[in-house]
């Protein structure tokens, strides 16, 4: 590493952490931590800025992919590398991949005015409440103390001579067996209610039925056509819409 | 090495957790079978199967019951769950309510598309209640919690007909998600603030340490108020309520009145009773502003409502500012008072809404205040076992509701609570009016009533949407009419209005289970 | 010596504060869910820097429970999102009309 580079690090780390040091009195953390931190904080702070105020759903997505990184980067730094590596996987491989799928299936991929907002008070409100929070928590962070004494009741999080994932899978199916157990009702429920609700949209938006449906529901809507005010109010309102897109044809 | 693994396996205390695998297993079991069977299986068939399944649990909850008559509580499955009369009191009454939402859905579904797993969703959904009620760690709370709430996200959406389903379960689940959010950091603060998860140990810890800068356990209670909160729906939490009460379809609604009261003050109680019962000071100032809050505007909110499933959106939020009394008391005998509070409800609000139910017609759209108008001419049975259950949940002396109501207030009052005791009791005299309003809707004569009905068909024929539902003798009876009473619905009807006046007449031997189940408080 | 506990800590307020500004100020309906994903994600990062600073190995397990209810709700809340707004354009919350309230 260039010489001069390292040491204006150093000096900008020190200053950094020498106004921390004289706050809480501790010791320096080291050079490649914190700027890993500092680097990941700033992916994690951007990027959840970022989902809120985007316009569009994928933009959004696409930050909150950006700041799930960040904080496995966070999970890393404090040795939970298993964690980092399942955030990575369950999240970004799945979830926000799920979130993808369902805004292009839908086709909303379409930017959305932030302007308008029909609750004219909401939006002051809201920010009071977030720099509340906020404020709390910065008061927390340097007044109070965030953790107390208390003795681990599961093992021990770091040290000792086997792995962390021994050490998970030891804790999961000893103190954490019955929780564990429980999501497997929680993942039955997620597989029956997802079959349940999006056969559902078959069956409101299509004609073909395999069987006969025994409550009769709407007219067939054209291929393609799609109502411009977003949610109809009504079956009745749908069809109407639907006559009178055809009247124009 | 693989002995010394295994031994470390907790011992697995199959009888403490038998209803929960009952009711899972049972849900597994009717899945796997509809899967394997060519045919559709009838309603009838899993409603059957269902009532069985709950009977079981139901028995194996009496049988914890009566063993922990002689023995004392215990924890078992590495403390993770608590066996004592409070966890096993809540559990009995799960699986009562389970059993009657069976019957009632056999009347609503009758074979329609999605009954099945309307079914398997009742039982995983009462499994997560009980793992509530009975639960030792927070993070096993907060699992019962999303298995609970999933499934009635789920079962809010079921309707495929009406639009206001899919659109109360959206409204259902950003806010039931975003108090889950709330709760699980609570969870994580109080984590950092005791070092355990554990009901016991937090306990514990509290007793024998005194913390001196004490913010973020404070914050963390405060979250896992919120969260609390939003579930059992108290003022400001309560936005949603009334909109998804609206848009489910209406034995679902019954189900999440009864069962997410039920479930969420249960572990309410626990948490803050018996875990936090040392920072009472903290916490109770808030209980009392949440619960003036929730008697005052519930009951004020529900004066205005022209559709009765808002109407008892609103009333059920009443009734959950009177539960909240219990624990404002933090006392045995408060608690207690909940729980009996709880139980009466229950039975209560099932039977009401298997009333809506039956009134709305199959399908299930007609709330408006004005389809009561004179259902005692039509139904004069119908509008007799409504007429009860309202006046129950009035207050009235010889039903469940006025015991429920006189043993919460007592408990307060002896826990020196009188401002909060005269603001619930303003609340319940005006809740006498909106109760009333319904029942002499019922017995009035209904002027014009047939006319008005006419144009209301013929605006549906013009649409072409509206089936003619049948063509009575008399003209009003045109959509009016409802749906039949059949066996199972009035089998709900017959065991809701029997527990409230059996239980009225005579409250003794409830309060007795329910002052058990608080003495044998883990 | 590593970063101190209580900057993560902070971080997580930040991001928890960010998420419940999102869900209070968006419309749409899939932005408000991913806020809600922001705030779980803001309890994993305390629960495992608490699991750090107690040197507990529960605090990383909660986690995985995280997960887990975070997946189930995603399924879920997806399965709602497609069944309502299929043949919708947009996903704003305002849309929501016929229910008042």
């Amino acid at each position: 590493m260039i010489p001069a580079l390292h040491s204006y690090g150093t000096v900008l780390h020190g200053m950094i952490f020498g106004l921390h040091g004289i706050v809480f009195g501790t010791t320096l953390p080291t050079l490649p931590d914190s700027v890993t931190f500092f680097i990941a904080a700033v992916i994690v702070l951007v990027g959840g800025i970022g989902v809120v105020v985007s316009r569009n759903p994928v933009h959004s997505a696409l930050w909150l992919v950006a700041c799930l990184f960040g904080i496995a980067v966070m999970f890393l730094l404090q040795d939970a590398s298993f964690l980092a590596a399942v955030q990575i996987i369950v999240y970004a491989g799945a979830i926000v991949v799920l979130f993808l799928f369902v805004i292009m299936l839908l086709g909303v991929d379409r930017p959305e005015s932030i302007g308008s907002d029909p609750l004219k008070a909401q939006r002051p409100l809201a920010i009071l409440f977030g720099l509340g929070v906020l404020g709390g928590s910065l008061l927390l962070g340097f007044t109070a103390k965030w953790e107390s004494g208390a003795k681990s009741q599961a093992g021990r999080a770091v040290g000792g001579s086997t792995n962390e994932v021994q050490k998970l899978g030891k804790a999961v199916f000893s103190i954490y067996l019955l929780p564990f157990e429980a999501t497997a009702a929680l993942l039955t429920i997620a597989v029956v209610g997802a079959v349940l609700l999006t056969m559902h949209a078959n069956r409101t938006t299509e004609n073909s039925k395999p069987y006969e449906d025994p409550k009769p529901y709407e007219d067939p809507v054209p291929d393609g056509y799609r109502s411009r005010q977003g949610l109809v109010a009504n079956a009745d309102e749908e069809v109407d819409l639907v006559d009178k897109e055809l009247d124009v044809k | 090495m693989m002995l010394a693994v295994l031994a470390k396996l907790p011992i697995i205390s199959w009888p403490a957790i038998l209803p929960e695998t009952i009711f899972i297993g049972g849900a597994l079991l009717l899945l796997a079978v509809s899967a394997l069977s060519n045919k559709k299986l009838s309603s009838g068939f899993c409603a059957v199967y269902t009532i069985l399944i709950s009977v079981a649990a139901l028995g194996s909850s009496m049988y914890l019951w009566d063993k922990l008559s002689s023995h004392s509580s215990y924890v078992a499955m590495s403390s993770s769950i608590a066996v004592d009369g409070f966890g096993v009191f809540v559990a009995i009454l799960v699986c009562s309510i389970t059993v009657l939402i069976a019957l009632a859905g056999e009347g609503f579904f009758r074979d329609s598309w999605g009954s099945l797993e309307f079914f398997v969703l009742i039982m995983l959904s009462s499994s997560g209640a009980i793992l509530m009620a009975m639960a030792n760690d927070l993070i096993v709370v907060f699992l019962g919690l999303e298995i609970m709430s999933i499934s009635l996200y789920v079962m809010t959406a079921m309707d495929p007909s009406r639009t206001s389903s899919g659109e109360a379960a959206i409204k259902y689940f950003l806010l039931g998600g975003f108090s889950s959010a709330i709760f699980i950091y609570g969870i994580a603060l109080i984590y950092g603030s005791t070092g355990s998860t554990n009901l016991a140990n937090i306990a514990t810890f509290l007793a024998d340490n005194v913390l001196v800068q004490n913010g973020v356990l404070l914050c963390g209670i405060a979250f896992l108020i919120v969260g609390f909160a939003f579930k059992v729906a108290l003022v400001p939490f309560h936005m949603w309520t009334p909109d998804v009460y609206q848009g489910a379809p209406t034995p679902a609604t019954s189900f999440m009145a009864a069962l997410a009261k039920a479930g969420g003050f249960a572990a309410f109680l626990r948490v803050f009773f018996s875990t936090f019962g040392t920072l009472r000071s903290d916490w109770r100032p808030i209980i009392w502003v949440l619960a003036v809050l929730t008697l005052l505007i519930g009951v004020l909110l529900a004066l205005v409502q022209q559709n009765i499933k808002r109407m008892l959106a609103y009333s059920s939020i009443s009734h959950a500012g009177f539960v909240l009394l219990g624990l404002q008391a933090a006392s045995a005998i408060g608690v207690a008072g909940s729980l009996y509070y709880l139980f009466t409800y229950s039975f209560l609000v099932i039977g009401s809404f298997t009333v809506v139910m039956l009134v709305a017609g199959e399908k299930d759209t007609n709330h408006s205040l004005d389809s009561y108008k004179g259902l005692a001419r039509r139904r004069p049975w119908l509008a007799g076992v409504f007429t009860l259950l309202l006046l129950a949940q009035a207050g009235v002396p010889f039903t469940t509701g006025f015991m429920a109501k006189l043993y919460v207030l007592s408990a307060l009052i002896s826990a020196h609570g009188y401002a909060l005791a005269v603001i619930a009791m303003i609340g319940a005299a005006i809740a006498v009016f909106f109760y009333l309003r319904v029942v002499v809707l019922m017995y009035s004569p209904a002027p014009g009533f047939a006319a008005n009905d006419e144009t209301g068909a013929a605006l549906d024929t013009d649409t072409g949407i509206g089936e003619s539902i049948e063509v009575g003798d008399e003209a009003a009876t045109i959509q009016s009419s409802g749906m039949s009473l059949t066996r199972s619905t009035a089998l709900v009807l017959a065991i809701t209005v029997g527990i409230t006046v059996a239980f009225g007449i005579n409250p003794a031997p409830l309060i007795e289970f329910a002052r058990h189940a608080t003495l044998l408080f883990h | 010596m590593s970063i101190p506990g209580s900057w993560y800590l902070t971080l997580a307020a930040l991001l928890f504060s960010i998420g419940v500004v999102g869900i209070l100020v968006r419309r749409n309906v899939l932005i408000m869910f991913m806020c809600i994903e922001l705030m779980l994600n803001a309890a994993n990062l305390t629960l495992v820097t608490y699991a750090r600073m107690l040197n507990d190995i529960g605090g990383q397990v909660l986690v995985f429970f995280v997960l887990v209810v975070a997946a189930a709700e995603v399924v879920v809340g997806l399965g709602v999102i497609v069944s309502i707004f299929r043949r919708a354009k947009s996903t704003t919350a305002d849309d929501l009309h016929i229910l008042k309230g």
